[in-house]
């Protein structure tokens, strides 16, 4: 089954010379509908964290605002708006509001790049995996910013904890990534998914996908900053770090970004090992295929779902973490990174790559 | 029509902040002043500037990323063509990936992955 990719970039393109005041409405639309699921998403996740947070810990959490608590981000949101926007007296003002904007962006740029479906992509790049690591950069730039404009030694301090952190493990998923590139051979992200049409990269190249899969996880939870590598915040430690000196809305844009973080690397993760929206297949689906039937049987649930389904069982990993791991010390995050997971992400790389030039993987092409 | 997508989703994602601040200021109470204006010290007074010079250590980690990434960038496109490659890329990239090694190993012994 060949599955036809329409983005709503392509759609906006088949649009324009017709009628340019159709495709003005369709960015429009497309904007609105990017804000929504934003925070839509950003609500829900919230909400979730607090809800499995509060039942690992034999509690219930948040029950009163309506049923089972489930408007209780809502209620937060209205809160945060309402709250004093407090700069401090010696910060420099004009960085400590560009701070929130750049973590913004880094978080919402990577968003329009994510294949949800099919039909559901904003833009499709050819250099996809490049422009995700590129732009969610950006996020980095946000917390130096922030932590360095503020003016604070709390701040400073967490600033400083989670660039050296950041930009090293930054490293290590690169060389992830650069495994699932040497499998599918192409930087698209829907090309990406679409050589995962007879089985997902996980499985499919031995043991290679199953580690770099490890190694991206780990990784890409430090540089979202979510425990056990929250040095950047540390609240035992750094009161807040880099966000110590933010307040009100400001505040809930890190926040905010913090969270979508989380969503956007688990829609990588299972975009490039587990197949993104591609269901489970094993091997050709055509004629011949030994489990063409098994394909088919799995082809009635709707790409969509799938990586719904994929993502959120992402999620929930990451969020399980918090609840199991202690945080890390800062010389055992960086030794971490430079004498465990780089010399293993090199290794895999370069034993992947071998498996490629020899076809030595299921379903070679 | 990708990148016009990103151009606009650039602007947006500052609209978006600035727009929520905005609002944020028309319904939020507004009074600064006074001691609610300090740097946040845990309650102490602060003593001097935090625009201060810094740990070396981060200046160094800084460069190893330096080395690494550019090492990235040159492997995204070799990962692309490996196949047209075969052998002969996988061969030449490996000389590349050792020489990196090298010099991982080299600041390994010298301790600059060290964090003091």
């Amino acid at each position: 089954m060949a599955w036809q990719v329409k983005t709503i970039a392509q759609r906006t393109g088949e649009l324009l010379p017709g009628s340019p005041w159709t495709a003005a409405l369709y960015v429009l639309l497309t904007i609105l509908a990017v804000t929504a699921f934003v925070t839509v998403a950003g609500l829900v996740l919230i909400y979730a964290e607090r809800k499995i947070a509060a039942h690992f810990q034999c509690r219930v959490g948040p029950m009163r605002v309506g049923w089972h608590g489930v408007l209780q981000s809502i209620a937060d949101a209205i809160k945060l708006l309402m709250k004093e926007d407090v700069v401090p007296r010696d910060a420099d003002a004009l960085l400590h509001i560009l701070a929130p904007v750049l973590s913004f962006a880094g978080m919402l740029l990577v968003m329009i790049a994510l294949p949800m479906s099919p039909s559901l992509q904003v833009a499709d790049m050819n250099i996809g995996v490049l422009y995700v690591t590129a732009v969610s950069g950006l996020g980095v730039l946000g917390i130096l910013l922030g932590g360095w404009s503020s003016n604070n030694k709390w701040s400073l301090l967490g600033a400083m904890r989670a660039g050296a952190q950041i930009i090293s493990y930054e490293v290590s998923a690169t060389l992830a990534l650069l495994v699932v590139v040497v499998f599918a051979g192409t930087l698209q992200l829907s090309g990406i998914i679409q050589s995962q049409d007879t089985g997902w990269w996980i499985w499919r190249a031995h043991g290679c996908g199953l580690v770099a899969f490890a190694i991206f996880m780990i990784a890409g939870t430090a540089e979202i900053n979510r425990t056990p590598f929250d040095l950047a915040e540390g609240e035992s430690e750094l009161t807040a770090g880099f966000h110590t000196e933010y307040s009100g809305l400001r505040f809930s844009f890190f926040f905010l970004s913090e969270f979508l973080n989380m969503f956007v690397l688990a829609a990588m993760a299972s975009t490039l090992f587990f197949g993104g929206w591609m269901p489970l297949h094993v091997g050709p689906s055509g004629v011949g295929g030994h489990f063409a039937a098994f394909n088919g049987v799995m082809d009635l649930l709707p790409p969509g779902l799938w990586f719904t389904l994929k993502t959120t069982a992402i999620i929930f990993l990451l969020m399980w973490f918090r609840w199991t791991f202690p945080r890390l010390r800062v010389d055992q995050l960086m030794r971490l990174e430079w004498k465990i997971l780089l010399p293993i992400g090199f290794v895999n790389l370069f034993v992947s790559a071998a498996c490629v030039v020899t076809g030595f993987y299921f379903f070679a092409r | 029509m990708d990148f016009f997508y990103v151009l606009i989703f650039l602007g947006f994602s500052a609209v978006m902040v600035l727009g929520g601040l905005g609002l944020s200021r028309l319904v939020a109470p507004h009074h600064p002043g006074g001691a609610k204006n300090d740097a946040y010290e845990c309650g102490e007074k602060t003593i001097g500037t935090s625009w201060i010079q810094f740990n070396v250590g981060f200046y160094l980690f800084g460069l190893m990323f330096l080395v690494f990434d550019v090492e990235a960038a040159f492997l995204y496109p070799w990962a692309v063509v490996l196949r047209e490659f075969g052998t002969t890329g996988l061969i030449e990239a490996g000389v590349f990936g050792a020489m990196l090694m090298v010099g991982l190993l080299y600041a390994w012994r010298k301790g600059a992955l060290e964090w003091v």
